[in-house]
């Protein structure tokens, strides 16, 4: 059992609305999964339904190979997208209640928070009440009540929303450190390439849709068009992008440095770049020469394109 | 279990700390205390204000019929004109003019008396005054027919029916109004409470959502668990300021009762003037043993029996209202948009209410107050107003009592199961306000 949560034609409507339509999940133990799709495509309806919030109306979801059941909610970390505390409730206090309706026994709770506390340098704050806080301090309390419980599970509902850029970092580090002691780790979001750069697998979702899902690196292989960028450096204008223009199909190009260097993105008719490299030998240096590896945006907008 | 109690413990603290909620339990007895020695002692100060009322008495009557009170007192002035009087009297300060003038017989000259004063005149006043002359023209009337006024003494003595029920248990007049006043008394708590209380309940959802922290709370606990949590430790903080209420206002009437050496039977005759009190109080200032019999009266009030329903119609309305009150605060980003869905939950407690004051207390088993204390949304109030008479023989019928719980139960089973319903939703809707239409809507989610 590789995965710790299978979601199987999971559907579900409100009124007339279909928020979620058939959707099917794989989520391998120990990675982390990004959940990528617009705002509305249903992403957070499926996260709810994971953190049994609400009731799927067909399918059925596995977590670690079992039915998910009510108990399960103890093995998930979810910080939602519209997350908040109570204002006038001191911090420490709030987070012993948060991390007590996790299951946590009250010296558990306290031992780990402290921990915690004193690893993102906030010991001091214990006795201060949630509105005489900054956005940002609020937000570091509201991360370590998601992860206190140490989830198998995490769900991260727009993890970056709101956070400061150093805060932000901060996060992504403890998050990266969660995963190499095992956990696993959901992000939502609709900014795709706000999390490209940490997901190992996606899911694309879109009008209630699963339009695809995999391994990043396999999808982005999959979607890989044979496109080039190449500089090259060139004595003077001597015909040379007319003769490439004639013999390979250009995508665009443009002379720099004052004429000295031609940059221009060919796109090849397969993976085998050996005749168009050999050429060009001889006719002009090659200072550089790099297959576009497309986004995560630009597999989004060519999927929703040509569906 | 262990998840509920944790809300519940929360709920409470937060409550019970806040800090206008701590204010408001220690200041309202003393407010209140307060109040009532202020009216006693203004009732006070009005009494032992003097009246001086001039009489300016042409007449050959009257001539020593007016006799100063305590709070009246007579001046009579001659051989000037009704100007010339108002004039002085306006100068003098005093507070009117009785003008009676020269006829030749009694009937014209109380037709034609006046009485002039700068502002309208007091009820109490007016009755003096008019009594003097009802009984002046009564007497005459009499000579009139021939009748002595011992005679008609003897012949003018009340009547009152003696009453009793089937089985021969002697009634107390007015004891049925004691008994209604009692039940009204538990109902106007409850009242006073859903409405109190149901809007903490309804407030502290709304900070919820405001502050975005429901979601969070609800990955962790079922919403109804949080809503059952909140209704239950919002009304023990409702309970604790009650229990606080209640305790200190006896120990300050105590203190003021024993400093001040304030008469208790004083307040109870204010009281008396308050709806509802009518005929209790009243009676009961009557004699001595009279007093005793509605004493003996009041210690037959099935005081258990009555303190149970009390409890059971309780909570089961206040875990009905309370709900609803919840639902409404899922439904809405912000207090100013409950308007419209607290209004239908006002009115049947209001109407309860009224059902209880007009109907129950004249007729306390017609069929009026039967169909109210029947009907779930009203029955808390007004089967409470009821119950002081009794439960079977001469008081509710059995069968009443177990419908009306009975609607009760199936009334609070359903608006629960609605009200989770819509506050699952609803907590998770943030920006648009939401219609009936919505409601229902989400019912189906």
């Amino acid at each position: 059992m590789n995965n710790i949560l299978v979601a199987k034609e999971v559907s579900k409507q409100f009124g007339n609305h279909i928020a979620l339509n058939k959707v099917s999940l794989e989520i391998p133990k120990n990675s982390i999964y990004g959940l990528l799709g617009p705002n509305g495509a249903g992403k957070t309806t499926l996260i709810r339904i994971i953190n049994q919030i609400i009731n799927p109306d067909q399918g059925v979801i596995y977590f670690d190979g079992k039915l998910l059941q009510p108990h399960h909610i103890s093995m998930i970390g979810y910080l939602p997208e519209e997350r908040g505390l109570y204002k006038s409730m001191k911090v420490g206090e709030q987070a012993l209640y948060l991390a007590q309706l996790k299951g946590l026994s009250k010296t558990d709770a306290k031992n780990r928070l402290k921990y915690w506390f004193d690893r993102l340098e906030i010991g001091d704050w214990w006795n201060k009440k949630i509105q005489e806080l900054s956005k940002g301090m609020a937000q570091k309390i509201q991360f370590i009540v998601t992860v206190l419980h140490e989830p198998k599970l995490l769900i991260f509902d727009e993890p970056f929303s709101g956070f400061d850029p150093i805060n932000a970092n901060l996060i992504k580090d403890e998050i990266l450190l969660l995963r190499d002691k095992g956990t696993t780790i959901i992000f939502s979001t609709h900014r795709m390439e706000s999390v490209e750069e940490l997901c190992e697998y996606i899911a694309l979702i879109h009008k209630s849709e699963k339009l695809l899902d995999g391994k990043l690196s396999d999808i982005k292989k999959a979607y890989k068009n044979n496109i080039y960028k190449v500089g090259l450096g060139v004595q003077s204008a001597n015909g040379l992008l007319e003769d490439l223009k004639d013999k390979f199909q250009i995508l665009s190009s443009e002379y720099v440095d004052g004429g000295l260097q031609l940059n221009f993105t060919v796109q090849l008719p397969s993976n085998d770049t050996g005749p168009f490299l050999s050429h060009l030998s001889g006719r002009a240096n090659v200072n550089n020469f790099t297959e576009t590896i497309p986004s995560a945006n630009d597999i989004f907008i060519r999927t929703v394109q040509t569906k | 279990m262990g998840k509920l109690s944790l809300i519940i413990k929360r709920e409470y603290l937060a409550k019970v700390r806040n800090k206008s909620f701590v204010v408001m339990t220690f200041l309202s007895p003393i407010l209140m205390v307060g109040m009532v020695v202020l009216v006693v002692y203004l009732t006070k100060i009005n009494d032992n204000e003097i009246r001086t009322i001039a009489v300016l008495n042409e007449s050959n009557y009257f001539t020593t019929d007016f006799h100063g009170t305590e709070s009246t007192s007579f001046v009579r002035i001659r051989d000037i004109d009704l100007e010339a009087a108002k004039d002085s009297v306006q100068k003098m300060g005093f507070y009117g003019l009785l003008y009676i003038p020269d006829e030749p017989d009694l009937e014209k000259v109380a037709s034609r008396s006046f009485f002039y004063t700068k502002d309208a005149p007091g009820s109490n006043v007016l009755d003096n005054l008019e009594n003097v002359f009802e009984d002046r023209l009564r007497l005459r009337r009499l000579q009139e027919l021939g009748v002595s006024v011992s005679d008609f003494e003897s012949v003018g003595n009340n009547f009152e029916i003696n009453t009793a029920n089937f089985s021969g248990e002697q009634n107390l007049k007015g004891i049925i109004e004691i008994k209604a006043f009692i039940g009204g008394a538990f109902g106007y708590l409850i009242m006073m409470f859903i409405i109190i209380y149901g809007g903490f309940v309804m407030r502290s959802v709304i900070e919820e959502k405001t502050s975005r922290i429901i979601e969070v709370i609800i990955s962790s606990v079922k919403p109804f668990q949080l809503m059952l949590g909140k209704i239950i430790g919002t009304s023990l903080a409702g309970v604790t300021q009650f229990a606080i209420w209640i305790i200190s206002a006896v120990l300050m009437f105590g203190i003021l009762i024993l400093v001040f050496d304030i008469d208790p039977s004083g307040l109870n005759s204010g009281a008396a003037n308050a709806p509802g009190l009518v005929g209790g109080a009243a009676y009961m200032a009557a004699s001595d043993s009279a007093m005793q019999l509605y004493a003996n009266e009041l210690f037959r009030i099935p005081w258990v029996m009555l303190i149970c329903f009390f409890l059971i119609y309780f909570i089961l309305g206040y875990l009905i209202y309370s709900s609803i009150y919840a639902a409404i605060g899922a439904a809405v980003d912000n207090e100013t948009d409950t308007q419209q869905f607290i209004f239908p939950i006002i009115l049947p407690l209001m109407l309860a209410i009224y059902v209880g004051f007009f109907s129950v207390f004249n007729n306390p088993h017609g069929p009026i107050a039967v169909a109210f204390s029947l009907f779930p949304l009203t029955s808390p109030i007004v089967m409470l107003m009821r119950l002081p008479g009794g439960i079977g023989e001469g008081g509710v019928p059995i069968w009443e009592l177990v419908v009306s719980i009975f609607l009760l139960i199936v009334t609070f089973i359903g608006i629960v199961w609605l009200a989770a319903k819509i506050y699952r939703v609803g907590i998770l809707m943030y920006g648009k306000k939401p219609s009936y239409r919505d409601l229902f809507k989400w019912l189906k989610y």
